[in-house]
């Protein structure tokens, strides 16, 4: 207890020392600096500031983007009323342009009614650049995390409840564009709704978050993400079902394998027919009657 | 020219162009050749062999290889699937190229002359064949007692009575009491929509609140009765009953720009901040229709091509549908949830005899 009394009095002596105060204080910063750095790893050790982000991909913006979306993403109108020559960027939120520019649809090379998938232009770290300074113009949806369309997590059973309601989803909302085996399909005035075989997970999911080009929305309001999650599920199965009939003639549907069989499989066998029996050698000799 | 020895018909002479200038016949090697003619019959001959060959190895085939397991062995096809199809086909072809062969080179090829013939039978057939039937009338004594005859006619005639009972059982009266049904949404000019129903998400049955949808979205609709259940958990309307009550309740529901839309005369609150709801069935013949171009807001029908504009009352743009697409008056209830104001004001679907022409 004694002992306990004196270091008490040592230390109280030392608080009125002249650089106890600055003691204290340095003390505390540290503390609470370290902590910071403990508990947020990831935002305190990434190399660039969000407005350094949306400053890239503003200039990235400039130089790519803004000769038809209008140099603040403003979009630019044309003379004919309700018709873009670039849509607005305003609200489309970062899912877009990463779904867009990650399956080079966007820059397109001209205007026009179908926007076709392409090389890609732009490396990773650039899209998420664009998509930043795209979001920072209004808040729309942003790019999915993997765990909201990735399968990998699923067990056996959960991935086949999964891809039967899936199914079902799909053939209620998707098919009437994409076709029941998600081979696309004819739209008015040239367009196509593009074919869904070996697309990435992650650009099926933004596609129905963000609805490009003349494809309706799926928010997460309209399907939940577990909901497009089985979409996803759907799709990859009929895609890793094998073909037991052979050659599935891209799974365009009755009228495709009709023609096919009307034209190439009757034709080649009436043309097999006429050349067997086209050619008959005659002989200049007489039949020698015996 | 070599003549059959068919018999001239009446009246025709033999001969009547005496040289029509046909070219000479030439006879074939295997006609003239010992040797070819020996040499075609083994082709022929091994061609049937080669045909043999192949029955025996589908056979084989058939019980050798395993369905299932190789599913993509040969072009991403199945082994059991290419060497059953391959061995039956080219036995097929075998046997049809081997009698082409016999055809073209050991059957007889020497051309013939057939002469026609006129087509009546003679004249004593048809007099005789008269003859058979009138005494047959004549003994029968139908001709004579008209009492026999008047009734046998009855007899005959009756039996379509059971025909036409019979077809009108194919399906139910579409204005019989136990059809038309406003409450239950039964008949050609009722739905389950109604007064208050709610509008749910078709496969999930749930509810939707407006502030779930964002401008854009297009959602695929059914109304919620069809996904109550009673208290044993059995659905409410469930088999045929299922079926016919979606095909007339099938609802699209759209959000988009409220400045977008142009409302129709009495319309101006049949929507819900920009949210519109159609029937999803063509009024051309009835095909279900989502292909929505968010765009423009028109809707198309894959079958035939007609295109709805959905900003403005349904009315159709393109194609052959004669009609606008009825749309269902929307409201939200006190929850914040969707609801229809009523059943949908004109029949849904294709036109019908009975409906008149708006």
């Amino acid at each position: 207890m004694r002992i306990l009394n004196r270091t008490a009095g040592r230390l109280s002596r030392h608080r009125r020392g002249p650089l106890a105060g600055l003691a204290v204080l340095l003390t505390g910063l540290l503390l609470t600096g370290g902590l910071y750095a403990v508990f947020t790893p990831a935002t305190a050790s990434q190399a660039k500031t969000d407005d350094a982000l949306i400053a890239e991909g503003r200039a990235l913006f400039l130089v790519g983007c803004s000769s038809c979306h209008g140099l603040n993403g403003e979009g630019i109108q044309t003379d004919r009323e309700g018709v873009n020559y670039g849509p607005s960027l305003v609200g489309v939120g970062a899912a877009a342009v990463d779904f867009q520019v990650g399956t080079g649809r966007m820059p397109m090379s001209t205007p026009g009614q179908q926007a076709p998938r392409k090389d890609v232009l732009y490396t990773e770290d650039e899209i998420a650049a664009m998509a930043a300074f795209v979001a920072s113009l209004g808040p729309g949806p942003a790019i999915p995390s993997p765990e909201q369309y990735s399968l990998d997590g699923l067990s056996e059973e959960e991935r086949q409840e999964a891809i039967v309601r899936g199914g079902q989803i799909f053939l209620t909302n998707c098919t009437a564009c994409h076709n029941f085996n998600g081979s696309g399909g004819a739209m008015p005035e040239g367009g196509y709704a593009p074919s869904l075989k070996g697309v990435e997970e992650r650009h099926i999911y933004q596609a129905m978050l963000t609805g490009p080009q003349a494809m309706d929305v799926f928010s997460d309001g309209n399907l939940s993400p577990e909901e497009k999650r089985d979409v996803i599920a759907y799709l990859k199965s009929i895609e890793e079902a094998p073909e037991y009939g052979g050659f599935g003639l891209g799974g365009l549907g009755p009228v495709s394998e009709g023609i096919f069989a009307w034209v190439l499989g009757v034709g080649s066998l009436v043309g097999f027919a006429i050349w067997i029996a086209a050619h008959s050698t005659r002989s200049k000799k007489d039949k020698v009657e015996a | 020219m070599s003549h059959t020895d068919d018999t001239l018909p009446v009246g025709v002479e033999a001969d009547p162009i005496a040289d029509p200038g046909l070219p000479a016949h030439h006879w074939r090697p295997t006609d003239v050749d010992e040797k070819a003619g020996k040499r075609a019959e083994r082709q022929v001959a091994a061609l049937f062999t080669l045909a043999i060959v192949c029955a025996i190895l589908f056979v084989v085939a058939y019980f050798a290889l395993e369905i299932g397991d190789n599913v993509d062995t040969f072009l991403g096809m199945g082994a059991s699937t290419v060497a059953l199809g391959s061995a039956l086909g080219l036995g097929l072809l075998f046997t049809g190229i081997g009698i082409i062969q016999l055809a073209r080179k050991l059957m007889a090829d020497h051309e013939m002359v057939e002469y026609r013939h006129p087509a009546a039978s003679s004249e004593e057939d048809r007099e005789a064949t008269l003859a058979a039937l009138n005494a047959g009338l004549e003994e029968s004594g139908i001709g004579r007692r008209p009492l026999v005859r008047n009734s046998l006619l009855g007899a005959v005639g009756a039996l379509g009575l059971p025909a036409i009972v019979l077809l009108r059982d194919l399906g139910p009266n579409p204005w019989s009491d136990e059809v038309v049904d406003p409450e239950n949404g039964g008949g050609l000019e009722h739905t389950l929509w109604a007064e208050g129903v709610r509008v749910v998400r078709d496969v999930v049955g749930t509810p939707i609140k407006v502030s779930d949808l964002e401008i854009g979205d297009l959602v695929n609709c059914q109304p919620a009765r069809m996904f109550e259940t009673d208290e044993n958990g059995h659905p409410l309307v469930h088999g045929v009953d299922l079926q016919v009550a979606k095909s007339k309740a099938s609802l699209v529901l759209l959000r988009m720009e409220p400045d977008d839309i142009t409302p129709g005369r009495g319309r101006e609150n049949w929507t819900v901040q920009g949210i519109v709801a159609y029937s999803k069935i063509c009024t051309h013949v009835g095909c279900p229709i989502s292909l929505n171009e968010r765009t423009t807001h028109h809707l198309l029908c894959p079958c035939h091509q007609s295109t709805f504009d959905l900003a403005d009352s349904g009315r159709v743009v393109f194609g052959p549908a004669a009609r606008a697409l009825p749309q269902l008056p929307l409201a939200v209830d006190a929850e914040g949830y969707l609801i229809a104001q009523s059943d949908f004001t004109e029949p849904v679907g294709p036109s019908f005899w009975e409906r008149d022409s708006q």
